[in-house]
């Protein structure tokens, strides 16, 4: 397949008033078109800064100390201003998490979509305005006309995040990124938002990154899976692979701690600890000091990927030959065995 | 909408009405007032008891005094110009003191805005060091030092051919020249009064999400900044209107006095030191009723530009 | 993403088991509410320039005026309208008496007289006088501190812990009293108490307690709703001691922040008011007032209105400073960033 995004040994810090942050710690991945490339973790893995570096948007004391992102043969980190603002929106688009305070809420639904318009596709106002009623109508809202003179505050959340999806797609981008497009919504309605996406990928023949913490989302969307800890990717393979033979002890944890509806017996599972300070990076893993499957070489090096099939990847020491040799835990084995079960039932 | 205004208007005639009291109260039973001056002669007593009816009960002499003063009849002025209607002493200078008050405001928000917007976009720079220090100076410095300062070496002490280029004392017949230092040391405060708060909410909105999303979809920085963030953080500005009219109204008593402007605020001080009751009370009612309709102005026009509080508000 | 082909020593593949450290949550060490914000305080430049200037001053407003010989009221006419003067530095070529480069004190053969201030158009020590209504400023900022802390905080508590009607009514009445501009109450009193700090007090106390009612009730009444009232209430805890132990210390950086913003305001106006002739009456002395005398002769003896004018903006800038740092400190979420 085709590559439209090489991320290649990114390196982010963030200058603070406590020093230097170090938020991505040299993070590769590739987006193919046409695929949904789901990057999970925790808040603080470095995950929405990623798409921010690929947005251009970064804070202004953040800077990238090292890599490259490749777009058509362009790095986009070396872009002036004036040329990433023609990709943004245009070809890279991106939606946000909290649809409540995504929109400008002084400004009608309509304009702030036309505007995205009549910006990157010259159109005029008139034109824009249709095509924008159509977007709304696109992304399954009814009443469109209706809408378009409305302000924010006059719609639901879920309706919002539908508009700010609508203001992403205004002109027909080749990427986009979703970064927790659903976590701050009611659980029906982040399946509708789902949905949605899914549907307009299809349509539109989008490639999209989608961000999140939560697996469970995952499990219906992406394609493939990078699982983000501390800055740096540690595990990622097809979905099917990270779901159903993960080999990472933080993909275990992460798998562990996703409620199930049919267990009601067991506590729900969660990782001991919190992330490590990225002021102070640690010197080897940096999931060492939470893990219960730590070896001693972890706390002095950082684990290299080991390939275990031909898409699937992972950083731990644990695949090493000379590393004991450590299954996940039973209980998650099982919990595994019944996803599988049901994803079948489901007939997928 | 149209019910909060209702009652805000409402508040408004009772605040009003407070004041009418209250401004009624000081000449029943203030001693020395006009309606118990004991020089007053017998025919002049005649007439008083005539017009202000002071031999009819309190509360008929309460509406008789309030009638008056909504007709716009303050009485006449005991003191400073003997026997002249108050009213025609005000409406000479009652243009000169607006003008002034206009000026310093439209001219000091400018500034202020611009000095904000610069400070909010290049954050921590040493634009944004010097905006704060402008403002925490502007602030804490009264009008009247400013005044006092610029009077001194640029009204004085800065001359063309041994003419002063600015005048010091205003100059009826160069009322252009005559009022740039008055308004420059009175807009002082209202610059760093709009400069800090706006800053804020500038700063508040540039780190927004709607912002991260106007970015995203490839808008250039420059429509970014004067499209969607100045813009919104100009609407809470609206608010501190409010205290900036307050600030200019007593800005105005010193500086008026400083540069000799013949306007109301130095005439209300003159008028309280001589106890010309007739003329305070009269600045004192038209203080308290332009400040009553600025503050429902403010109110209604934040409501009108603000679209969440246009739908949303309906009561409290 | 190759996989290296290094050779690592066969105890690194050891697991570590057992070990508490990797069982156990990461547990920062907390720093305490005010420790904090003393932290955060110390760390503002302008608070800690303001604090340091406030003290001098204050140290000057106490003790200033029983440093010389000079009395704050004593005149002596062949003394007037002397330019500064002071021993040691005279030497420098500043504070040596000169105006318009004559030696005034030589002039008038006043060989071992020293003004360090100078003295105003009555030959009266200017430096006294300066220190004397200096403290003029000082007792109106402790005075408008304890208006906002006991009338502010007790109209806001009661309006809004009780709630109800009397709440409502208790608004409306603060609406009405807003509505009126302070000039005009200043004004009113002015006229009816005469000029003087009684007047200033009390138009201080009328309207100076509206702005901390109005952020003592709003917190209020967010914290009355919140989980931790509530279970003290379910506790059987008595109104007494709710209002005290839960709600007090949660609502007391407010009401600093706001109580340090109310004093340059008093401050000001008292200055204000003496300044336009409608505060302390000469012979007293405030720093309106010493600007005021001197205003009326600036032209001629431009140093008489120069030192009160320095002190009064020092209090101004340094008061503001030491509220914005407090403000900062307390609440962090309302720096501007």
């Amino acid at each position: 397949m085709e590559k439209i995004i090489e991320v290649k040994n990114l390196h982010v810090s963030f200058k603070t008033h406590n020093g230097t942050v170090k938020a991505i710690r040299g993070v590769d991945f590739d987006l193919y078109k046409g695929e949904t490339l789901a990057i999970v973790g925790e808040s603080g893995s470095g995950k929405s800064v990623t798409t921010k570096v690929l947005m251009g948007i970064l804070a202004k004391n953040g800077i990238i100390d090292e890599g490259e992102v490749l777009y058509n043969g362009k790095d986009l980190t070396k872009l002036s201003k004036k040329e990433m603002v023609a990709i943004r929106g245009k070809e890279i688009a991106m939606i946000f998490q909290d649809p409540m305070t995504s929109l400008n809420p002084t400004m009608t639904i309509g304009y702030q979509i036309s505007e995205s318009l009549i910006e990157h596709q010259d159109l005029d106002k008139k034109t824009a305005r249709l095509k924008a009623i159509e977007l709304i109508e696109l992304v399954g809202i009814i009443e469109p006309e209706k809408r378009y003179r409305q302000y924010p505050h006059q719609l639901s959340g879920g309706m919002r995040q539908r508009i700010v999806i609508a203001i992403a797609l205004a002109c027909n981008p080749k990427i986009l990124i979703a970064d927790e497009p659903t976590t701050a919504l009611d659980v029906t309605i982040q399946a509708q938002i789902l949905e949605l996406i899914k549907e307009l990928q299809i349509k539109i023949g989008l490639s999209i990154i989608f961000i999140t913490h939560d697996l469970g989302v995952v499990a219906n969307v992406a394609d493939r899976i990078a699982v983000m800890y501390a800055g740096k990717i540690v595990e990622y393979g097809d979905s099917a692979e990270v779901f159903y033979e993960p080999k990472h002890p933080y993909t275990w944890g992460l798998l562990a701690s996703v409620p199930d509806m049919d267990d009601q017996d067991n506590e729900l599972y969660s990782i001991h600890g919190a992330p490590p300070n990225l002021l102070y990076p640690p010197k080897g893993d940096a999931f060492s000091a939470r893990s219960e499957y730590a070896l001693n070489i972890d706390l002095e090096e950082q684990p290299p990927f080991f390939k275990i099939s031909d898409t699937h990847y992972a950083a731990t020491w644990l695949l090493h030959e000379d590393a004991p040799k450590i299954e996940m835990p039973q209980s998650l084995l099982k919990r595994i065995e019944e996803m599988k079960k049901g994803a079948l039932n489901h007939g997928k | 909408m149209l019910r909060y205004i209702g009652k805000r208007l409402l508040i408004s005639i009772v605040t009003m009405f407070v004041i009418l009291s209250l401004l009624f109260l000081l000449l029943e039973f203030m001693p020395g007032s006009p309606f118990n001056d004991e020089k007053l002669n017998e025919q002049q007593k005649e007439l008083l008891y005539e017009k202000y009816g002071l031999n009819k009960p309190i509360h008929e002499r309460f509406f008789i005094y309030t009638t008056n003063i909504l007709k716009g009849d303050f009485g006449v002025s005991y003191t400073i110009e003997k026997n002249a209607p108050v009213s025609r002493m005000l409406e000479t200078r009652m243009p000169i003191s607006i003008r002034l008050g206009l000026q310093a405001l439209v001219f000091g928000s400018l500034i202020g805005v611009v000095l904000a917007s610069i400070a909010a976009v290049y954050k921590n720079s040493k634009w944004d060091t010097m905006t704060t220090i402008f403002a925490v100076i502007g602030i804490s410095i009264p009008s009247y030092v400013f005044a006092l300062g610029l009077s001194y070496f640029l009204g004085y002490k800065l001359t063309l051919a041994g003419y002063p280029i600015f005048p010091m004392t205003y100059n009826l017949y160069r009322p252009i020249q005559s009022s740039i230092l008055p308004t420059v040391a009175l807009s002082m405060f209202v610059i760093a009064t709009v400069a800090r708060f706006m800053r804020t909410e500038l700063v508040e909105v540039l780190g927004s999400d709607y912002i991260m999303l106007a970015e995203a979809k490839g808008l250039t920085a420059k429509k970014v900044i004067f499209r969607h963030s100045i813009r919104n953080a100009l609407i809470p500005v609206v608010t501190v209107l409010g205290p900036l009219t307050v600030g200019l109204m007593t800005g105005s008593l010193v500086i008026e006095r400083i540069f000799g402007i013949p306007g109301i605020g130095d005439l209300l001080v003159t008028a309280i030191s001589v106890n010309d009751f007739n003329v305070v009370i009269a600045i004192s009612f038209f203080y308290s009723l332009f400040y009553i309709i600025m503050a429902l102005f403010i109110d209604v026009i934040y409501g009108v530009i603000d679209p969440r509080i246009r739908v949303d508000k309906g009561g409290e | 993403m190759n996989q290296l082909d290094q050779k690592y020593d066969k105890k690194s593949f050891e697991r570590i088991l057992n070990n508490e450290d990797f069982q156990t949550d990461v547990v920062y060490k907390g720093i305490s509410f005010w420790k904090d914000v003393n932290l955060r305080f110390r760390q503002n430049k302008g608070a800690v320039v303001g604090i340091i200037f406030i003290l001098i001053i204050a140290f000057f407003a106490f003790l200033g005026p029983s440093m010389t010989t000079h009395t704050y009221r004593s005149k002596v006419d062949d003394h007037i309208n002397l330019p500064a003067r002071i021993q040691g530095i005279e030497k420098l070529g500043i504070f040596n008496g000169e105006s318009n480069g004559i030696n005034v004190y030589e002039v008038r053969g006043l060989d071992d007289v020293y003004y360090w201030f100078g003295t105003d158009t009555l030959g009266r020590d200017l430096w006294t006088r300066v220190w004397v209504g200096t403290r003029v400023s000082l007792y109106i900022a402790f005075l408008a501190v304890i208006i906002d802390m006991f009338i502010g905080m007790g109209y806001g508590l009661v309006s809004g812990y009780i709630g109800g009607r009397l709440d409502t009514f208790m608004q409306r009445i603060i609406e009405v009293l807003s509505g009126i501009p302070n000039l005009v109450i200043v004004t009113l009193f002015v006229i009816v108490l005469n000029p003087g700090i009684i007047s200033i007090s009390l138009a201080l106390v009328i309207t100076g307690w509206i702005g901390m009612s109005r952020v003592v009730r709003s917190q209020v009444l967010k914290l009355k709703e919140l989980d931790f009232i509530l279970a003290s209430k379910t506790l059987g805890a008595k109104t007494s001691t709710l209002l005290v132990v839960d709600l007090l210390p949660n609502i007391f950086g407010q009401v600093i922040i706001m109580s340090m913003f109310s004093i340059p305001s008093a401050i000001f106006y008292e200055s204000f008011l003496a300044f336009i002739g409608l505060g302390l009456q000469p012979p007293l002395a405030s720093l309106g007032v010493l600007i005021n005398d001197g205003y009326k002769s600036i032209l001629v003896y431009p140093h008489i209105i120069v030192s009160p004018i320095i002190v009064l903006a020092i209090l101004m800038v340094s008061f503001n400073l030491v509220a914005d740092g407090m403000r900062d400190a307390l609440d962090p979420k309302m720096k501007q960033q």
